[in-house]
């Protein structure tokens, strides 16, 4: 045992004396580990970062939240088993109110009404299109989670009055007021002037794809008089005890068949949504992204490997009669291949922290150049890629490995 | 050098070779380089194995050397069958028993004197203190305590030469098994060589020199000559009287 430490310990030290004496072709053989590893990394930030940024984004609508919708918020197959479905009607919240209130220890603590349409918002000579319009009752801050820059959430009297009172998201606010402070302002939508009261601080986008901060919320009989057109309507239903979602569901599917007078024998007509839901629509991405990343890596990877098999071959070649010596001084056949295997591991570890290096820096600078991307390396990254390069290493060196092992030592110093 | 002429006195037996054969195959023909072989090598033996080449000179020395293993026949080493031996038992063997000083030297060209000498104790699984300490005294014995920390390419031929052999000795082996070691040196550097070979001899070595020289076989005490795979001749007598010519 001790022998083999030493004989490790003087393998590492003659592997590193290769690399330096043959830096240039160290480097170039090392390429396609580091391009190989490069990938890896990259691809397990992407993924990591898909996950984080998911589940910031999903923090913003809350876990304790059901919303009760015409649609699944899943891929469907039998989309015409949903397209004829009874829309939602906001006036459900006021039904489930009811029944909640009635029910005792009811799982449910409020049913919010929505109802959205993507518009114009409109300021004096600006314009911001593509702006999710959202009424709602003044409650809807229970369930949500984001906090106001300046400015308030409109009140009960306002909500129930049907006001021409809004409060406009981030980007609204940006984009329309890019100095002073939009409140008291009043913005046009439709034609309809609406007053600004508050404004909500910055919420990021989700997944870094479309922006939540591209919203404008206001008291539902407003929204109701100049955009029931084309709008959805959703009910959000706050639960009590978040641990208990399941039970809190099927007394929400419960509350919906009363609310929709369905008769036993009929399924559902109407979809109750959770925030889990939507995981599992982004699991399929991410798995693709999986797929795809390990094919560039394994291919990369595979490259690699074969260039650095090739290079031991060719150092094996050289070094043949320092075979035969090593031999003549007792080197057994597992000290030359181990000498060997650890030359080629070393040569893909070098290859894998530069290209740790380089997959960190562009992480570093895609951070910096795009502050939304969600980005995400990881320690387990760096252990992965240094297992991922040892196996390389291993794999590609064993066969020249066993082949110095091999030499008979007669004909190894005979080698000129 | 006056103990020049002295020859000490043997020890037990080291080397039993007996009627040993070793056959070649070439292409479509089997080549008998060794055509019954039988030596005997005490401790203390100062011993050259002489002969032109194809007598079987370098098939005998890789067979002494534990290099290779014979056809057929015996052969035992401090009462060890060799002849049966697998790659890594001979390997244990040529780490602790043989000491090779090679006519190219032989030496890692990027590792010092030191790491040098030091690597038949690593293969030997001595901890590194004891390696350092044991690989200086012998550098210092061959007379390069101020070349320890040199690399091959920074030292004359006789002080790589001067490595070697201390590399060759430094795990205390039985025997040292030196094949033509003044080949790549001048006829000066090779008689100081052949000087420590004469040291070593006195402090109690066994040496085999392998060579077709006949003023460095004339060093040794013993010369065994072969010629068709066969030996000629194996005589303590037979040893050229050249060798006195070129000492005056």
């Amino acid at each position: 045992m001790r022998r083999f430490i030493y004989e490790l310990n003087e393998s590492w030290k003659i592997a590193l004396a290769q690399m330096r004496s043959n830096m240039t072709r160290s480097m170039l053989t090392a390429l396609g580990v580091i391009i190989g590893i490069i990938a890896v990394t990259l691809m397990g930030t992407a993924i990591g970062g898909i996950q984080v940024g998911f589940d910031k984004s999903m923090s913003i609508f809350g876990d304790d939240v059901l919303y009760v919708g015409q649609w699944p918020w899943k891929k469907v197959d039998d989309w015409w088993n949903y397209r004829d479905r009874k829309k939602i009607k906001t006036e459900y919240a006021d039904s489930l109110n009811r029944m909640i209130a009635l029910t005792p220890n009811s799982n449910l603590t409020i049913a919010i009404p929505t109802c959205s349409v993507v518009r114009s918002v409109k300021y004096v000579d600006s314009e911001v299109s593509n702006v999710f319009i959202r009424g709602t009752v003044s409650d809807y801050v229970i369930t949500s989670t984001f906090d106001f820059r300046e400015g308030r959430f409109f009140n009960d009297l306002e909500s129930r009055g049907g006001s021409q009172v809004c409060v406009i998201g981030y980007d609204v606010a940006d984009a329309l007021f890019p100095s002073g402070s939009p409140l008291e302002k009043s913005v046009l939508i439709n034609g309809q002037p609406f007053k600004v009261i508050g404004v909500i601080s910055r919420q990021g986008s989700f997944l870094g794809l479309f922006s939540l901060d591209s919203i404008v919320v206001m008291p539902l009989p407003a929204f109701q008089k100049y955009f029931t057109a084309k709008s959805e309507a959703e009910i959000l239903v706050k639960v009590k005890d978040k641990t208990k979602l399941a039970e809190a569901k099927d007394e929400l599917a419960g509350l919906m068949r009363r609310v929709r007078a369905l008769p036993p024998e009929k399924s559902d007509d109407f979809s109750i949504n959770e925030q889990q839901a939507l995981k599992s629509t982004l699991d399929p991405i991410k798995n693709s992204i999986a797929i795809a990343g390990l094919f560039i890596t394994g291919l990369s990877l595979f490259v690699g490997a074969i260039g650095i098999m090739n290079i031991t071959f060719v150092s094996v070649k050289e070094r043949t009669k320092e075979i035969g010596t090593r031999k003549a001084l007792g080197a057994r056949r597992r000290t030359i291949l181990l000498q060997f295997l650890i030359e080629s591991t070393a040569l893909c570890l070098l290859g894998g922290m530069i290209g740790l290096t380089f997959s960190f820096s562009m992480c570093l600078l895609i951070g910096a150049a795009f502050p939304s991307f969600p980005i995400h390396f990881s320690a387990g990254l760096v252990i992965i890629s240094m297992i991922v390069s040892v196996l390389t290493g291993l794999v590609s060196g064993f066969a020249p490995a066993w082949s110095a092992a091999r030499l008979d030592p007669v004909t190894a110093l005979r080698y000129e | 050098m006056e103990t020049r002429d002295s020859i000490r006195p043997v020890g037990p037996l080291v080397i039993d070779i007996e009627n040993i054969t070793k056959d070649y195959v070439m292409g479509e023909e089997t080549v008998r380089a060794l055509q019954g072989v039988s030596l005997q090598i005490h401790k203390n033996e100062y011993i050259a194995i002489m002969g032109p080449s194809g007598s079987g000179k370098s098939t005998l020395m890789n067979m002494l050397g534990c290099l290779d293993t014979p056809t057929s026949g015996r052969y035992e080493f401090n009462g060890k069958n060799v002849a049966e031996m697998n790659d890594d038992e001979l390997a244990a063997i040529r780490n602790r028993e043989i000491g090779f000083v090679f006519q190219t030297f032989n030496l890692l060209p990027r590792a010092t004197s030191l790491r040098n000498v030091e690597l038949p104790l690593i293969y030997a699984g001595i901890d590194s203190a004891t390696r350092e300490e044991r690989a200086t005294q012998t550098l210092t014995d061959v007379g390069l305590g101020d070349r320890i920390h040199h690399k091959p390419n920074e030292l004359s031929g006789g002080q790589r030469q001067r490595v070697a052999v201390a590399r060759a000795l430094v795990n205390n082996p039985s025997i040292i098994l030196a094949d033509e070691p003044t080949g790549n040196l001048d006829s000066k550097t090779g008689e100081e060589i052949m000087a420590l070979f004469e040291d070593l001899y006195q402090r109690g070595n066994t040496i085999i020199l392998v060579t077709h020289e006949h003023d460095i076989a004339a060093h040794a005490r013993r010369a065994v000559h072969l010629r068709d795979g066969l030996i000629e001749s194996d005589d303590a007598r037979s040893v050229p009287k050249v060798a006195t010519m070129a000492t005056t």
